[in-house]
């Protein structure tokens, strides 16, 4: 059964100017059906206005092993966060 | 004849296809091969059952005697019915439904179409509705008769045996009468025979890439028309009216 309809990824983009996000994932045997399983799906409330849908198995992922070196050396360094400065008034909403 | 007792008819008609149809695709809610075809079918079916809804209600102010869409979905004998034989087909297997459902839609799709140049205008606002969920239907409906008819000896072995048993069904949808010559006269409703070139086409395109030939046959299968239903019919009716048969005027 898996081997016959693989795991895709489904990614639907809720509105224009946003960005695709992930929702979920669906069984089907090929891009046409995966995108049409991900409609039916992910897409009953009038969620999307875009599907992607992209095999499973063609997602490299981070190693979860190496979770440590790959992003704890990052939470010493809270001058990266934006709320570290101080915004002009004239600047507005960012 | 008399143009609205036609239009009461026609409705009729459109309404029992779209209501019969519907349930048929619901009954699989919760038995579908795999997961995601649970949730398309339902999809259909509810796509469908809207259009009931909207039929059943204008029928009921074009009649009217005071009859609402509950009543005439409900409250009817089988032979009151008006469907098409080809949508009250038992579902069969995933090979007979998805076939059932491109049949109908790729007929529906350009019947819409064409109603949403009515000069009736809840007509054509219901058919520009409808024309979209139809194209949808073809869509859906025909990537699984493709890869049914051209997968594996199994598949296209229940696929041809769907075609073999369903395509007699399909004259029926093109039959004119008095009711649908006296509607497209008017311009209220088109001709269901001019669209047999269209249907035959869409149904083609698909079979070329399925592998599949479109039988021919002499004796179609008609009579739903006319209220003359096959022997299953009266299950399903047991099923759809259970409920306001035995508690009369429920709501929920």
């Amino acid at each position: 059964m898996t081997q016959e309809t693989p795991l895709w990824e489904v990614f639907i983009r809720p509105r224009n100017g946003l960005s695709h996000r992930h929702c979920g994932s669906v069984h089907a045997a090929d891009e046409v059906l995966a995108l049409q399983a991900a409609r039916d799906v992910y897409t009953r409330r009038g969620e999307g206005l875009s599907i992607w849908v992209v095999r499973s198995d063609q997602i490299t992922a981070s190693d979860p092993q190496t979770k440590d070196e790959t992003f704890e050396p990052t939470a010493s360094k809270i001058y990266r966060h934006p709320t570290f400065y101080e915004i002009p008034d004239e600047v507005g909403n960012m | 004849m008399d143009e609205r007792a036609a239009l009461f008819e026609l409705l009729l008609r459109l309404g029992d296809d779209c209501l019969i149809l519907g349930h048929r695709v619901s009954e699989w809610c919760g038995h579908a091969p795999i997961l995601e075809e649970d949730l398309a079918m339902p999809n259909m079916g509810l796509d469908l059952i809207g259009q009931a809804r909207s039929l059943y209600a204008y029928a009921g102010e074009i009649e009217g005697k005071g009859r609402g869409e509950d009543d005439l979905a409900y409250l009817r004998s089988d032979r009151e019915y008006r469907n098409l034989l080809l949508v009250e087909r038992p579902n069969g297997d995933f090979a007979h439904t998805m076939l059932r459902q491109l049949y109908f839609a790729a007929f529906m799709e350009p019947y819409w179409r064409e109603m949403a140049k009515s000069t009736d205008a809840t007509l054509a606002g219901i058919a520009g509705k409808a024309v979209k969920e139809m194209a949808y239907h073809i869509r859906h409906a025909g990537e699984w008769v493709i890869r049914m008819g051209d997968g594996t000896e199994e598949s296209a072995r229940r696929m041809a045996d769907a075609v073999e048993e369903l395509t007699i069904y399909t004259d029926e949808m093109f039959q004119t009468d008095a009711v649908t010559d006296t509607l497209s006269a008017a311009g209220i409703a088109p001709d269901p025979s001019t669209l047999r070139a269209e249907w035959e086409r869409t149904i083609d395109m698909v079979f070329t890439e399925a592998k599949l030939t479109l039988p021919k046959y002499q004796y179609p299968q008609i009579g739903g028309r006319a209220g003359l239903h096959g022997e299953e019919f009266g299950h399903l009716l047991s099923d759809l009216q259970y409920m306001q048969r035995t508690y009369p005027g429920m709501t929920w």
